[in-house]
């Protein structure tokens, strides 16, 4: 019963998407009014709201007769862990894909025309067709609301990673939230392309949507790290793993498309670079949806394989066929501008794009070169990460260089290099005091000295000339990368891990904390059984440290817990790997992970700078041209 | 020059520098999978791959830090050493990827095990599963 409403939703929301697309595409070619298309694109958001409901309802309610509550439900699950189950697996996490799409389609679409632009038709019936695959993919391909006959009892609940940690709630959204967010720059560059002309208010529009998706996206994949980090108890947050990869790329490009457009905003529309950007920017997240979720490459988070990957590939094509041709077509409408000088804001600003532009291609590279080697040798193959870090680290550290620079630019002057003196000094003295004092590798060593020189920069343009909302924003954006930068640098170069057998009243050593094994504790909770080890802590650290592994018998699956404890100079980071039958020992994992929770901080701060530089400032909307026809960018830009 | 030209020249310069970096990187960082019976025919010793195949059911061995065991794939088997306690990672039975190179006597040094656990791998590291 609940399974035919919520295929019923899918499939009303199917034909409301289609309805969104011909709707509006009849008012972008007619022009007639916008009242029926704005009405079919909020019956497609609640369709998917009804079919995000119905699943939660079926979720909670351990409706087992539904397809997706039977493979991912389980009556020993917590609640939170229940309702975050909707993106615990692909079917479940698409729905959560149709809503934040139809939530975008309405946000955009319900905006005055004045304020939206003359593009924004084209815009909405852009969206509406990608909704249109979307919905079509989630009901033939992945439709969750099957019915299963017979009714199981119970089910294995999510995978146990997934529910092990409060960040499960909040990262995946927060993804989606980002990856959907750049539908709409997408939507406004191919909106340009097909009204074969320009327009200044897309600017606006595109700058916004692509600032709040970034900001969600580095929240998302700060928050993925650190998942990482507390759960998957292997020490790291990045391994370069396909999923990983396929978050980063559209976030390289989608920062270099926020630099083209506060490059160029003075340029009266979209150019070419920039709607290749804003189109590359989604084109990667259907990229990296088709490659995680397809099955294609293997990877710790994959999916299992599903007709999903035929169709999404398909899609991808496609898409990619339209925007090449369109570009090609309209080459005229979109020209570039007169070059600058080289140390002219538009040309700092371009440079680190074309920087970042760089970065995704070596980091698309190695994520696609399995494929390509499969295809044409036959071998599966693995491209580990010491590509990407010998790759893809130092031009990150040249886009470092380049950021030092960001303080001194002013539109229409260029840049004066002596007020780079301070910052180069201090980048020179951190290279010079961390060498010194240790051997952390050139690459580290350069890491730290190019985050000292951005921070000493940015402090010191903020000392001369404070500024508001947007320019505290920025910095803190800039800040926080630096500071990633840095924590980056110090866990990879410093981090010490030994493990060894140990047993009872036995202990190990690692960067001078000593851990002493002692008990091991067997646990047979309800859901399963769990090994909960006793360490006390010695050294700088003290205390004690609870590491367990939890065994899931209904997915066969061990998971090892790490108990982390964490302090200013770093982090103890404990596992268990194995523990003796009889309790009489357990091998143990300790690492000593050095300035890790600068990451956290250092993404935290560039999300939270991204999303201030949204805000607009009321002082000077008030200064902005009263004239009702351009209420313009000058908030929004 | 003229800016056009001096643009290509500059875009030029970036496609050949990433070129440069992405034939540099792959340099002795791409591994290939391999069945035991493709390792067991190859000569090349020093090739670092993939192995992967079912951990061959009584095999399994942990003593003194070193774990040993053989990976099949129905007809051949190649025997596995791996210095680390690797408990609780890897079953007889199931399936298993491990890392390494194969040496003079036959024997697949590995270096990282991954098992697989019904639909997923994760990655039971020792040591080389990639940079924090």
């Amino acid at each position: 019963m609940t399974g035919r409403l919520g295929e019923l939703a899918l499939g009303a929301g199917l034909v409301a998407a289609v309805a969104t697309a011909l709707l509006w595409a009849r008012v972008a070619l007619l022009g007639v009014s916008a009242r029926p298309a704005r009405a079919a694109t909020w019956a497609t958001l609640a369709m998917a709201v009804l079919a995000c409901g119905v699943l939660e309802v079926a979720l909670v309610g351990h409706d087992f007769s539904v397809r997706y509550v039977a493979e991912n439900g389980g009556r020993d699950v917590p609640l939170y862990y229940t309702v975050t189950s909707l993106w615990a697996a692909l079917d479940g996490s698409l729905l959560l894909w149709l809503l934040v799409l139809a939530g975008c389609a309405v946000l955009v679409g319900s905006r005055r025309p004045e304020r939206a632009g003359p593009l924004q038709p084209y815009a909405m019936a852009v969206i509406g067709v990608v909704a249109v695959f979307f919905f079509a993919l989630t009901y033939f391909a992945a439709n969750p609301f099957a019915s299963v006959s017979p009714v199981p009892a119970d089910g294995p609940g999510p995978n146990p990673l997934l529910r092990e940690h409060p960040a499960m709630g909040v990262h995946p959204p927060l993804l989606y939230a980002g990856y959907i967010g750049l539908v709409v720059p997408f939507a406004y560059g191919m909106a340009t392309l097909l009204a074969g002309r320009a327009d200044r208010l897309s600017v606006a529009v595109v700058r916004h949507w692509t600032l709040v998706s970034w900001a969600l996206l580095t929240g998302g994949i700060t928050l993925g790290a650190w998942w990482s980090y507390a759960v998957l108890g292997w020490g790291g947050y990045w391994a370069w793993d396909p999923v990983e990869n396929a978050s980063l790329l559209p976030w390289l490009t989608a920062t270099a498309l926020l630099h083209t457009l506060s490059a160029g905003r003075r340029t009266p529309a979209l150019r070419s670079w920039t709607i290749a950007l804003a189109c590359g920017s989604f084109l990667l997240v259907l990229v990296g949806t088709f490659l995680t979720r397809s099955g294609a490459v293997a990877s710790v988070h994959t999916f299992t394989a599903s007709p999903l990957g035929p169709m999404l590939l398909g899609f991808v094509l496609l898409s990619v066929t339209v925007v090449l041709g369109l570009l090609v077509w309209r080459s005229g409408v979109a020209a570039g501008t007169q070059p600058s000088p080289l140390l002219a804001r538009e040309s700092v600003m371009t440079g680190n794009a074309v920087l970042m532009v760089a970065i995704a291609a070596i980091v698309l590279t190695g994520t696609l070169f399995p494929l390509l080697v499969q295809a044409v040798q036959g071998h599966q193959a693995a491209v580990g990460p010491g590509y990407f870090n010998r790759a893809a680290v130092p031009v990150a550290l040249v886009v470092l260089l380049l950021m030092g620079l960001a303080p001194l630019l002013r539109p229409g002057r260029t840049a004066d290099l002596r007020d780079l003196r301070t910052p180069a000094l201090a980048g020179l003295a951190a290279a010079a005091v961390v060498g010194l004092l240790s051997r952390p590798g050139v690459l580290a060593l350069a890491a730290f000295a190019l985050g000292a020189y951005v921070l000493t920069g940015l402090a010191q343009a903020l000392i001369r000339r404070p500024g508001g909302l947007r320019r505290y924003g920025w910095m803190t954006a800039h800040a926080g990368i630096a500071i990633v930068a840095v924590g980056v640098a110090a866990s990879s170069a410093y981090t010490v891990s030994t493990e060894r057998q140990l047993r009872v009243g036995e202990s190990l050593n690692a960067g001078g904390v000593t851990a002493r094994l002692d008990t091991v504790d067997r646990l047979g909770a309800d859901s399963g059984m769990r090994v909960r080890v006793r360490l006390t802590l010695g050294g700088e650290a003290g205390g004690t440290s609870e590491p367990q592994l939890r065994y899931y018998p209904a997915r066969d699956l061990t998971v090892s817990v790490p108990a982390i404890r964490s302090g200013v100079t770093g982090d103890v980071y404990a596992t268990v790997l194995g523990a003796a039958p009889d309790g009489s020992g357990a091998t143990v994992r300790l690492a000593v992970n050095p300035l890790v929770w600068l990451v956290w901080l250092g993404g935290g701060m560039t999300a939270l700078g991204a999303l201030a530089a949204t805000v607009r400032t009321p002082s000077r909307r008030r200064t902005a041209t009263p004239a009702p026809e351009v209420p313009v960018s000058v908030g929004t830009a | 020059m003229t800016p056009r030209r001096s643009r290509a020249l500059l875009l030029l310069i970036v496609v050949a520098g990433v070129a440069l970096l992405v034939a540099a990187g792959l340099q002795n960082t791409l591994t290939f999978y391999r069945s035991p019976s493709e390792v067991a025919g190859h000569t090349s010793t020093h090739e670092r791959v993939r192995l992967g195949g079912e951990v061959v059911p009584g095999s399994l061995r942990t003593d003194g830090g070193l774990t040993r065991f053989r990976i099949g794939d129905g007809t051949t088997e190649i025997a596995v050493e791996q210095v680390a306690d690797l408990p609780g990672t890897l079953r007889e039975g199931q399936e298993a990827v491990v890392e390494g190179t194969l040496d003079a006597h036959g024997v697949f040094r590995s270096d990282t095990v991954m098992a697989k656990h019904g639909n997923e791998y994760r990655p039971a590291q020792a040591g080389g599963q990639g940079s924090p």
